[in-house]
């Protein structure tokens, strides 16, 4: 796996060592600050992929998803359909229906009455985008939003179809997206991981996440979503035992490095070499990641676009200014999940909720990086793993009905990064249930995503176990009505 | 449209045009035209990876009726243009493969541009051979049942120990290279040690091999790992990721699960030596084997290790095809090493097996009696039908190996319903898209399922495993044991057996340890003692630079590797060596030191496992393969150190060396807590200078005598944090204020804590942790 010759020839000092890390976009995974080996030699295969890389001029550098956990529903606030409201209480006509499956929860019911929102709509920016009135700071920021309303997956449930958005397969340990992007990518900062999660929960009904949705599947580990955590040790085993400080640690690992380097003499193993500096970069590590965890220091204006919230640790607010911060310093690929949006029942309270923790902050973000000229090159995407269906779940009544899965078609938004502004994209029937024009299946946003970023998702491949896998397995076009 | 290109490039005028663009033959080591190209070793690699998804054993994907992998359709002369030929032997001009690939034209170069799969220079160069030298086709040799080769000769007589050694050693001559010396006795004990039992040795143990490490004791050390009965759970680790143990059901809700017994039984079954075949039959069909020993029908607990959703609203028949669906594939997998779930959305695109041939694999897992979804999480149920409940009773009469403490424990078990459930081909796999219904079989490539053999049932699919003509079981099961030891299987792919995975780099060796293996009963420790005990093994991990130069990645064995511990073995180390082990075996898995939040923050907020409840204790010092896993959100420093998180059947895992992996390292509480006890024992049980402390601490932890050098710079830092601790009151508490384990009772913290600390150092050296 490695290559001790080179190694050997090299002897690395630690200043070589620095300067080969900071590298930018395009530098294959040397970059990235979890690095198993700066030094190996790809395979050919990974090096004949690696030369190529970036396939295209990338639009986007970075990207920050902000994953809306639980599936908000589209008919809530970005898909307008006013005949549901006229239509309130009548049965789903089963020519639109078709074939759709249900899920276990609904399967049983003899009833599908049609529901519609009970939050108004309105037109917002330059191409009168729809957007409901629980999202008025979104709505703000319509003309540099484009809202697709023609997603549209394959599973019917949480767990795999959280799976399936971040992998692009609803089963098995594929690598997700921004593992891929680490891999494909690097990193641009050598002392925060390329791959960041960040974690909040609002007070609507939750699902769960799992350590498997930000997982290095069959690529290295190096790949590995690192979750930030919102207790004194944003990274896990960041600080210094008790009573050891930073002079203490410096001692103990000038230490080390002098007593591996004894044992490298003796045994001539570059891994020796390259533990000694795995240990430096979780040094530098231990200042670098509490400065950029360091809130305090964002200016008044700063906090009022993000709102309060933002000071407290763990909320989503906090967490979109902290995704910023991350991705201003160039961290590949953030991932922030906001837990609480599968809405079975009463919906209007919670959704209401929701929407009230997520607005503010994630147009804070769109207009915070548009003012730091650093929107062009960040990709910022909205939404959830599938969408809800246009009859109520449960006990039908006006002011408290729920939704139930729907794979169909749903909305997310992207902004900046390439992408198109101002514009909505793609057409659903009047019902809400189906797509009529421009239908974009989870494999064509992850080849979109892949392309902004500058890469063929074709081309994106790692041989696993005798077979090329990449993210958008064996499917997925670009869809070239979203780019700029 | 493309069969009409293929018309095309068989008419003459474009053969001409081709003809002018031939490529320039200019690349190096292959360049020399009477070199034999060999099929298996030169041309299937390459026809699998480049031309085999297009014209190879999918029939639905096939393109333009071409398929290369098949000897009599490759040679067939083309439909549409009789003349030519997909390939002829001895005539480049006739074969249309051969001018496809040197044409530079968009339209007709194979691979086609758009499958980004472009041909090098030097495969072109071996196709164009292979045609000349008269394109002779082989089966793939992990289709042929394994022989036992002739042992080779070599030149240097003395060095080989047993078998194993003439085969390595006959290699390394081919190539120039000589065997390293011996490893020198204190690391070939650590070594040993650690791989029989995954513990180091004492410093008894240390000095008395030291004293005499004659063969004739190091043959006694062999004997003594391999009669300890940390021997099965070393063994177990591996078995643990293959099988895809966890203590939680996994999915979104991810409920506690009690399966341990089970993990409980393949400890045992390695301590008492059950044959590969007993060991893998029970797992497989002990419910047909012997329906009436409980122990056998907890041994097929194996098959339902998958995870388990009780997300409520799934559709149960989805859910139910997916655990089939993950049996299937982690029997082929683990005990074929095929990527057997290729086949199951279309025919497998490189290997022989067909769409077919999958779910009549399929079937033999299909006829448990379980439903997608039993119950949801507030249900909380440990253990989905079909199950076993174990009492304390049988415990004590019966299966006195599982560490039961409760009064009953229930564990999942395969069970067949009563009336057969047919099976059906699922159209793209997908389980509400059924298509005729197929009986049990296995791929015909592999071995027949003869059906007047074999039974239409699991103990059939044991039986086909262990027929005498099955040429994979074996060999697939022998390198993943070698892999375990030498941390590369012969065949590097241990997970792949098929055309797409990598020759084995000592075929001969393989074949032999193979057939060797099932001519002696399938007996594991007596495989495990002849790997041990050969030379091969017994070498130095020293690397010379001339050694890095022929064989940078070690493939042809002329040392020992060095390779960092897995997760378990770190924390085994930290315990053992610091006295804090508990070397207690089995029983419910544990919850050590963990930071705050980490289940918390990805909790669905329902079932037991919604919050961590650390355990106290005993429990805390417990070896690493009783770690509890949670599978959506497994111990942290398991996953740092490349642990798997249990979803899936995973064989092997990769070796990383990251900066988190320096984090836990230095500030995991467990190892600190460690650090702090083996000072306080240490001061109150040796007594001696701090020279000679440091010396006791580094021979228990790099089970080697330091260096005067090493000692003294470890001193020095000792000195020097003791000097700083007394010029800061308070401080040293501060650092001793580690675990739950009670303190001694000691006057000077300041020498405590700055042992402590130099402990802490010793643990994090990059020796401590690997195996040299």
């Amino acid at each position: 796996m490695s290559n001790p010759f080179f190694e050997n020839q090299q002897h690395v000092t630690r200043r070589h060592f620095l300067g080969k890390l900071s590298v930018g976009l395009g530098s294959a995974a040397l970059g990235t600050l979890l690095t198993k080996d700066l030094f190996s030699p790809k395979k050919s295969l990974e090096e004949s992929i690696m030369a190529g890389i970036p396939h295209f001029a990338p639009k986007a550098k970075r990207v920050i998803y902000l994953f809306q956990n639980g599936a908000p529903s589209q008919l809530e606030s970005f898909d307008y359909k006013p005949l549901l409201n006229k239509m309130v209480g009548q049965e789903l006509p089963a020519s639109i229906r078709g074939a759709q499956r249900l899920t276990g929860m609904t399967s049983g019911q003899d009833k599908f009455p049609l529901v519609g929102s009970k939050f108004a709509f309105n037109q917002y920016g330059q191409n009168g985008t729809w957007i409901s009135e629980i999202f008025p700071n979104i709505a703000k920021i319509a003309d540099d939003i484009c809202v697709i309303k023609t997603l549209h997956t394959e599973a019917i449930n949480h767990d795999p179809a959280l799976t399936f958005f971040q992998s692009g397969a609803q089963q098995g340990n594929r690598p997700s997206m921004g593992a891929w992007l680490s891999y494909g990518l690097g990193n641009e900062n050598s002392n925060l991981p390329a791959y960041s999660v960040l974690l909040s929960r609002g007070k609507g009904n939750g699902q769960g996440v799992y350590s498997k949705l930000w997982t290095n599947g069959f690529l290295d580990s190096v790949h590995q979503g690192v979750q930030f955590s919102n207790s004194d040790e944003p990274i896990l085993y960041l600080e210094n035992p008790e009573g050891v400080d930073a002079v203490t640690r410096r001692k103990m690992l000038d230490k080390l490095a002098m007593l591996n380097d004894e044992n490298y003499k003796e045994f001539g193993d570059p891994e020796i070499q390259s533990r000694v500096q795995q240990y430096e970069m979780a040094y530098r590590m231990q200042t670098a990641v509490p400065e950029m965890m360091d809130l305090s220091k964002e200016p008044d204006y700063i906090v009022n676009m993000y709102g309060a919230e933002s000071m407290v640790p763990g909320t989503y607010a906090a967490n979109c200014l902290l995704a910023r911060r991350l991705s201003e310093s160039g961290v590949r690929f953030v991932q922030l999940y906001h837990q609480g949006w599968d809405q079975h029942g009463n919906l209007y309270n919670e959704m209401a909720g929701q929407a009230m923790d997520v607005d503010r902050a994630s147009a804070a973000l769109v207009q915070d990086l548009k003012q730091r000229g650093l929107l062009d090159e960040t990709l910022v995407i909205w939404g959830g793993e599938f969408g809800r269906t246009n009859f109520c779940q449960g006990n039908f009544s006006e002011d408290n009905y729920g939704r139930d899965h729907h794979p169909r078609c749903f909305s997310i938004w992207m902004a900046g990064g390439g992408v198109k502004p101002g514009i909505s994209y793609g057409e659903t029937d009047e019902f809400g249930y189906n797509i009529v024009k421009d239908p974009v299946h989870v494999h064509d946003f992850h080849a979109t995503v892949l392309h902004l970023l500058g890469l063929d998702h074709e081309k994106l491949i790692y041989k696993h176990l005798g077979r090329r896998f990449r993210l958008t397995d064996v499917a997925g076009k670009v869809i070239p009505g979203i780019i700029a | 449209m493309l069969k009409n290109k293929l018309v095309l490039i068989g008419s003459v005028g474009l053969v001409c045009v081709i003809g002018t663009v031939l490529y320039n033959f200019t690349s190096g080591n292959a360049s020399d035209s009477t070199e034999l190209v060999d099929y298996n070793l030169h041309v299937r690699p390459i026809l699998s990876d480049k031309c085999f998804a297009c014209h190879g054993p999918d029939a639905k994907a096939r393109q333009g009726g071409l398929r290369l992998d098949i000897a009599d359709s490759a040679y067939a002369s083309l439909k549409e243009n009789p003349s030519m030929h997909g390939i002829k032997p001895k005539d480049r001009d006739k074969s249309g493969v051969w001018l496809r690939i040197i044409s530079e034209d968009p339209d007709l170069m194979m691979p086609p541009p758009k499958a980004n799969l472009a041909l090098s220079a030097d495969e072109i160069d071996i196709l164009g051979k292979w045609i000349d030298q008269g394109a002779v086709y082989k089966p793939h040799w992990a289709f042929l049942p394994p022989k036992k080769a002739e042992i080779p000769k070599v030149k240097k007589k003395k060095w080989p120990k047993n078998e194993i050694d003439y085969f390595v050693l006959a290699e390394m001559e081919k190539r120039g290279l000589s065997p390293s010396d011996q490893a020198d006795p204190e690391r070939l004990l650590k070594r040993i040690s650690l791989d029989l039992t995954g513990l180091v040795p004492n410093i008894k143990d240390q000095e008395g091999f030291l004293k005499n490490p004659s063969t004739e004791n190091y043959k006694k050390e062999i004997n003594k790992l391999l009669a300890s009965p940390h021997y099965g759970e070393k063994m177990a680790i591996s078995w643990m990721d293959l099988a895809r143990y966890a203590d939680s059901h996994g999915y979104q809700d991810d409920g506690l699960r009690t399966m341990w017994p089970w993990r409980d039984w393949v400890i045992h079954a390695f301590n008492k030596n059950y044959s590969y075949k007993k060991f893998v039959s029970w797992q497989i069909a002990g419910d047909f084997i012997a329906p009436n020993n409980k122990e056998a029908i907890l041994a097929t607990g194996f098959n339902r290790n998958h995870k388990i959703t009780q997300e409520g609203g799934v559709i149960q028949e989805e859910y139910r095809t997916e655990y089939v669906t993950d049996r299937t594939n982690t029997f082929s997998k683990s005990f074929l090493g095929l990527t057997m779930e290729c086949a199951k959305c279309h025919d497998h695109k490189y290997d022989p097996i067909s769409q077919e041939e999958y779910f009549k694999t399929f079937a033999f897992f299909n006829q448990v009696d379980e439903k997608g979804l039993v119950g949801d999480i507030s249900l909380g149920s440990l253990a989905d039908p079909p199950l076993i409940k174990i009492s304390k009773k049988e415990v004590n009469e019966l299966l006195k190996f599982i560490n039961l403490q409760d009064t009953i424990v229930s564990v999942m078990v395969m069970k067949d319903l009563e009336q057969r459930r047919p099976t059906h081909i699922l159209r793209r796999g997908q389980y509400d898209q059924p298509d005729r219904t197929v009986g049990f079989g296995l791929p015909e490539a592999v071995l027949p399922y003869d059906t007047v053999k074999f039974s239409p049932n699991r103990k059939g699919l044991s039986d086909w495993m262990f027929d005498d003509n099955n040429p994979l079981v074996a060999r697939v099961f022998v390198n993943r044991v070698w892999e375990n030891f030498f941390g590369r299987g012969l065949v590097k792919t241990s997970g792949d057996f098929g055309l797409q995975g990598d020759l084995p780099s000592h075929l001969a060796l393989l074949d032999w340890l193979a057939v060797d293996f099932k001519e002696h009963n399938w007996d594991i420790k007596r495989l495990v003692r002849q790997i041990v005990s050969s030379a091969t093994y017994q070498q130095a991990a020293n690397v010379s630079q001339e050694k890095i130069k022929k064989d940078p990645e070690n493939i042809w064995l002329s040392r020992a590797p060095r390779l960092r511990l897995p997760a378990e073995l770190i924390k085994d180390l930290i315990l053992a060596s610091s006295g804090l082990l508990i070397p207690e075996i089995g029983g419910p898995s544990v919850k050590s030191y963990q930071p705050d939040g980490i289940w918390e923050s990805t909790t669905s907020g329902r079932g037991q496992l919604a919050t961590y409840i650390q355990d106290h204790g005993k429990s805390l010092y417990r070896r690493g393969i009783y770690n509890f896993i949670k599978r959506t959100a497994p111990p942290p420093s398991m996953l740092t150190f490349d642990g798997p998180p249990r979803d899936q059947c995973e064989i092997s895992r990769s070796r990383t060396n990251t900066p988190l992996q320096a984090l836990i390292l230095l500030n995991d509480p467990m190892i600190n807590e460690a650090a702090r006890v083996f000072a306080e024992k240490l001061i109150v049980e040796k007594k001696g200078s701090v020279d000679e402390l440091i010396g006791v601490a580094f021979r228990r932890i790099v089970c080697r005598k330091a260096k005067s050098n090493e000692v003294s710079a470890l001193a020095d830092f000792y000195k020097e944090q003791y000097q700083y601790f007394i010029s800061k009151a308070g401080q040293a508490e501060k650092v001793l204020n580690q675990g739950e384990y009670p303190h001694e009772k000691l006057k000077d913290k300041n020498e405590v804590a700055a042992l402590a600390l130099t402990i802490l150092t010793i643990y994090n050296l990059e020796e401590s942790i690997s195996k040299t």
